[in-house]
């Protein structure tokens, strides 16, 4: 038997070995408690012990925040195009590429219509999973698009952010972007629409110094980072430590920036509420979302990242 | 402090004055002489002017002696009137703006100031605003508004400050708040990059109706530096990042990023900014007058459009 060989019989047994069993538990990154993993789910990712907020993905989002079913998908019809040409140790087009093998998706915003608690939304959602939800031009003109038919259809926003910011590789035409959605949201405030943001970890750069900011309501979920520069070219800036807690939720609420912290599982009820009150509709009584177990994402992949 | 590349055109236009100073003290009959260095001096700054690599705008972009807002305040403007503060928390020097006139014409000025010498680079934090700055230059876009006069940004950053300061108060609030404060002026706004447009802190003060830039100037998402330490892990690799970002005036016109590009003297602006300045007032009163038909709602709506469109997609099946 050649050496080569040797390794190509070994090299699925291994894998085998492992992943094919379900995950039952994991370990809070907080405070490491053991964690039912069916019961993370039911909890919308929010650790039963600690209330640690892990990482949503976009379909749990979708589901957390409206009502069963209603949800349309009005996204994905577009995709960036590499119009600078750009390559460093790899050219855009194929990190594209790969980004979309592993997401299933042209771009890293999902939007659409809804209903939560029968108010009629639009609903906007980030993923992070998609290139750290960076913004290039296919996520803002997704954006903008969202934003118009809400526009038209008298529809309120509610956007759940998450991103590093603007996206290198599309270069000024990233930042274009900034502008291009906020002149969306403008139409959307002259028709007395509400806009709310829901600012999920992490929040930075350009998106967090537009659409982000501007919500008629600003949520933060506990914990989360939100900023405008990321920590370590402040850190670089300025040369001594950051203070505790700095760019989290908690401390912007505390400056001012932010209108609450607010529990994931209670977004549901608080949107209903604000949304209601904004348009002068009746209250509504939002039922808790009925919430679908499935397995837990591979290892390393939504787990232990904020560091 | 001359940059590497102009170095050997500074040297031949030095040894040419030497030369000339040396046949008037002597009395030596020099035309010829002068004539055949002139004509390659000439050859020279074509060759090193006219194919500039985009690192090469990059640094002329920030060279030391460019002019600032300020130097075009004054030369391109008469009757500039500072107005200080943002009304709320204090005065941020690295945004500088107030009343002046164009051709006879009452205008806003706003502009990102970078300083002329160390010490005013530090006062004015070289070019980096805080929240106050950006909170000033809303509340001068308030006064033009309120009294009906158009508005020239001038943009000149290398990007809005990252400390702790700035981020406790608000730093990615006030750019979005500026940016969406542009889209709904109810006046002409016309933009300008005159030197280095870094990324939000730049775009914060740049949704114009038309958005120009100067030949050397840069716009971009993220400084070719920064660029090179996320892409290549090494500062040293920022030529390669700034011919990755395409971030020159020539890029972006064809991104319809900016709608013209202002000329500048030969071998940049700092070489004669009494002639930069004058491109400068020739551009704006160009594009005064274009906007100047427009209607109020008109002048919203060309502006938002002008955003619109702009971005590299593809539509999907």
């Amino acid at each position: 038997m050649t050496l080569a060989r040797f390794f190509q019989r070994r090299g699925p047994k291994r894998e085998q070995s492992n992943d094919d069993l379900p995950d039952l538990w994991s370990k809070c990154p907080n405070c490491g408690a053991q964690i039912y993993n069916k019961e993370l789910e039911q909890a919308l990712r929010v650790c039963p012990k600690c209330a640690y907020h892990h990482r949503l993905p976009v379909k749990k989002r979708i589901e957390a925040l409206t009502d069963a079913g209603s949800f349309e998908l009005t996204s994905g019809k577009v995709r960036s195009v590499d119009a600078l040409k750009f390559t460093d140790t790899e050219s855009y087009p194929s990190r594209l590429e790969r980004t979309k093998k592993k997401t299933g998706r042209e771009n890293a915003i999902m939007a659409g219509r809804a209903t939560l608690g029968g108010l009629r939304i639009q609903l906007i959602v980030m993923d992070f999973e998609y290139s750290g939800g960076s913004m290039g031009s296919a996520e803002g003109e997704e954006i903008t698009r969202a934003v118009e038919i809400a526009t038209n259809e008298k529809r309120a926003v509610v956007l759940v952010a998450t991103s590093g910011g603007a996206r290198m590789q599309e270069g000024a035409l990233s930042l274009m972007q900034m502008a291009k959605t906020t002149f969306a949201l403008e139409e959307l405030g002259a028709e007395k629409m509400p806009y709310i943001t829901v600012l999920t970890d992490p929040t930075t750069g350009g998106v967090a110094a537009s659409f982000a900011a501007i919500g008629d309501v600003i949520i933060g979920e506990p914990g989360a980072l939100v900023g405008f520069a990321g920590q370590r070219v402040i850190q670089q800036t300025i040369k001594q430590n950051l203070p505790e807690g700095f760019q989290r939720t908690e401390f912007l609420e505390e400056h001012g920036m932010i209108d609450m912290v607010l529990d994931r599982r209670e977004h549901r009820q608080m949107l209903a509420d604000l949304i209601s009150a904004l348009t002068n509709q009746p209250t509504v009584e939002v039922k808790a979302t009925p919430v679908e177990v499935t397995p837990p994402p591979a290892k390393g992949g939504l787990f232990g990242r904020r560091g | 402090m001359a940059l590497e590349f102009e170095k050997p055109v500074i040297e031949l236009e030095t040894r040419i004055a030497e030369l000339e100073l040396y046949g008037k003290e002597n009395g030596v009959d020099m035309t010829d002489e002068l004539e055949l260095m002139s004509k390659r001096l000439e050859r020279l700054r074509s060759e090193t002017f006219d194919a500039l690599s985009r690192w090469q705008r990059v640094q002329l972009a920030r060279v030391a002696g460019r002019p600032t807002a300020l130097d075009y305040f004054a030369k391109t403007f008469t009757h500039y009137r500072e107005l200080h503060g943002d009304r709320a928390i204090g005065e941020d020097a690295a945004i500088v703006g107030g009343l002046a006139r164009l051709e006879g014409r009452g205008v806003v000025v706003i502009g990102q100031q970078k300083g002329r010498d160390t010490k005013e680079n530090i006062q004015r934090n070289f070019g980096m605003a805080h929240p106050e700055g950006f909170r000033k230059a809303m509340r001068l876009m308030d006064l033009a508004e309120k009294f009906e006069l158009p508005i020239i940004t001038l943009i000149d950053t290398p990007g809005a400050y990252p400390g702790i300061a700035a981020e406790e108060r608000g730093q990615a609030w006030l750019i979005a708040q500026s940016i969406q404060r542009m889209t709904r002026l109810k006046v002409p706004v016309i933009s300008v990059v005159i030197g280095e447009g870094g990324s939000g802190g730049a775009l914060a003060i740049a949704v114009g109706n038309k958005v120009l830039i100067f030949e050397n100037a840069v716009y971009s998402v993220i400084s070719p530096e920064s660029c090179a330490v996320i892409a290549w892990k090494d500062v040293k690799e920022a030529e390669k990042a700034a011919e990755a970002l395409k971030l020159t005036a020539r890029d972006l016109l064809q991104f319809d990023i900016v709608d013209s590009v202002i000329p500048e003297p030969k071998g940049g602006a700092h070489n004669d900014a009494n002639m930069a300045a004058e491109n400068l007032k020739k551009a704006l009163l160009e594009q005064l007058q274009s906007l100047e038909s427009l209607s109020t709602l008109e002048l919203i709506q060309q502006r938002s459009a002008r955003f619109r469109k702009l971005g590299a997609i593809e539509e999907l099946a």
